[in-house]
């Protein structure tokens, strides 16, 4: 995700809250994370340095796992926090939540008259306003928030430019409407509509919108006496300046008892997706489309079910690795590292894999644990793995490795849905009538999965890494 | 007049994580007088981050100046005064 403050701050805070773990005193100073980010005196980003400060324990609440809403007490500390946090057994089955205090409940409407209003003569704001929103007071236009419907008239008609319009960043990034204000203009997620592509994290830009982290249960995992296994999405070779095989050494590094890449799973996509393809094209279905990113697959169930019989049944590569790891570990923790929000979700639902931690996670603990990644070990790369698979990351990545595939069992027409957004939705869903390509395959991030929202390398230059590696392997 | 100056860009872990894998793209932002008199080069970490200072990552070295905090914009204007461009 694009580097800001907001971002800056949370991996700050993640790799605090590390640190503390590794030296065996988070929970005797957790407490006193928001106070040292924001001594007495400091510069605030905010209105003063304790409404910093709150917002910062609220952000650790959410890195603990916790549902920021679910607060009964405000006088809970963060260490009574870290203590349930040790106690609990289960992960959340939704990912997100929503930080009052740090959303800034941004406009109710997104239409605002500035100070240039000259409240002229012809006032062709208010003539052409068909709710009656618009009154004059001292000589300038107001609109009543209460009448408003958001059309945007007043600003295509007034001569003077003073009308504006203010996006609420979150909403509107939202392609399927799932984020929306409640009575106090704090924003809440409609999960009958969330697809989790994670959008409303990145957009935020005071960073109210956090995935409920899995860094405590994985601690808590390291721990106790099981096996802890990771098993690393491809995305991850482009991610840190390090070969591969030192990326997945240094993860090794931090207390995984083994470290096995998912591309070893998307060797198992390709071969059943390639036969699953044949064998429907043979029966006359007109396309299929991948089924590997799992913001997708749940716009389709819940936006698109025109779609759905048409969407590949193959399971995606982390679901194939933790086959694989569960077969060869049957007792052992198993963490997927991965790059999205989507994939925490596919994480709760898998039945073999219980953690994930994102890249910027496994970041933050690279770096409170003092381990540059260039400077690790190395394991041994699985060379039985397939340069396609590799390449599953990046955007055509999945289609190039079917392609090769199927060869010419029968010739693939084939498309590519780069992003999914409002527009793509609605297109999607009239697919069965006009559709002329066989073969679809769909990413909810543009780029792929190197612009997954826990992403910390630029896409394009994670994209150039991998296409490296896929070339060397 | 300086003829060349060297660009190092940490890319310790640290650095790349608080923003230093964007930095990667510098070669991009640089403008044609620039491109022939500039040597951009990724360092393994610098060991700027190990000293207790107020100083924050990602760091970044243009010639024999240490800048802190390095984003591309940064990165050029100092690149600029080591080659004495104007503007």
């Amino acid at each position: 995700m694009a580097v800001n403050n907001a971002v800056l701050i949370h991996r700050e805070l993640l790799t605090r809250l590390a640190k503390l773990f590794n030296e065996g005193e988070l929970e005797l100073k957790i407490d006193r994370i928001p106070l040292e980010m924001r001594p007495k005196g400091a510069p605030t980003s905010r209105c003063c340095v304790y409404k910093d400060r709150a917002m910062l324990r609220y952000k650790l609440m959410a890195l603990l796992g916790f549902n920021i809403r679910d607060e009964i007490d405000e006088l809970t500390p963060l260490s009574e926090y870290v203590r349930r946090a040790f106690e609990r057994t289960e992960i959340s089955r939704e990912p997100l939540t929503v930080v009052d205090e740090v959303c800034s409940a941004c406009v109710r409407v997104n239409y605002v008259v500035t100070n240039m209003c000259r409240g002229c003569l012809a006032r062709p704001c208010m003539a052409n306003c068909a709710k009656k929103a618009i009154e004059f007071s001292n000589g300038q236009a107001h609109i009543d928030h209460t009448k408003c419907v958001n059309c945007g008239l007043c600003m295509k008609n007034c001569p003077y430019h003073a009308i504006v319009y203010i996006p609420v960043p979150c909403e509107e990034s939202c392609p399927v409407g799932a984020i929306s204000k409640r009575e106090d203009g704090t924003e809440q997620i409609d999960y009958s509509k969330c697809i989790y592509c994670g959008r409303c994290i990145a957009s935020c830009p005071f960073g109210a919108v956090m995935e409920k982290s899995h860094i405590m249960d994985v601690f808590r995992a390291f721990r106790s006496e099981k096996k802890v296994v990771a098993m690393v999405a491809p995305a991850i070779a482009g991610q840190f300046r390090a070969p591969l095989a030192q990326i997945l050494g240094a993860i090794r590094e931090l207390g995984f008892d083994d470290v096995i890449e998912v591309a070893k799973g998307a060797d198992m996509t390709t071969e059943n997706e390639a036969k699953e393809f044949v064998h429907k094209m043979a029966q006359g279905q007109k396309f299929m489309t991948t089924s590997c990113c799992p913001s997708y697959i749940t716009a389709v169930k819940k936006h698109m079910p025109e779609i759905q019989p048409y969407v590949s049944d193959t399971l995606t590569p982390m679901q194939y690795t933790a086959q694989i790891a569960r077969k060869q570990y049957p007792d052992a923790v198993l963490v997927f590292v991965g790059p999205c929000l989507a994939k925490r979700f596919e994480t709760f639902c898998d039945p073999n894999a219980d953690l994930m931690l994102s890249f910027a996670e496994v970041g933050a603990m690279l770096v409170a644990r003092g381990i540059d990644v260039a400077g690790a070990g190395t394991i041994d790369i699985d060379h039985t793995i397939d340069s396609t698979s590799r390449g599953y990351p990046v955007s055509s990545g999945v289609m190039t490795a079917v392609k090769t595939k199927v060869g010419d069992q029968v010739e693939i027409r084939s498309l590519l849905v780069n992003g999914l957004d409002k527009a793509k939705i609605k297109e999607m869903r009239t697919f069965p009538q006009t559709c002329t390509a066989n073969m679809i395959e769909v990413m909810a991030c543009e780029g792929g999965c190197v612009n997954g929202c826990n992403v910390i390398a630029n896409p394009k230059v994670a994209a150039r890494q991998i296409a490296d590696v896929v070339k060397q392997s | 007049m300086k003829e060349k100056v060297m660009v190092k860009i940490c890319t310790g872990t640290l650095c790349y994580l608080m923003g230093g894998a964007d930095l990667q793209l510098l070669e991009e932002h640089l403008t044609p007088e620039m491109i022939d008199r500039v040597e951009v080069s990724g360092s393994p970490c610098l060991d700027c981050c190990n000293h207790d200072s107020s100083a924050k990552a990602p760091f970044v070295m243009v010639g024999d100046r240490l800048i802190s905090e390095a984003n591309i914009t940064k990165i050029v204007d100092a690149i600029r005064e080591e080659l004495n461009l104007v503007g």
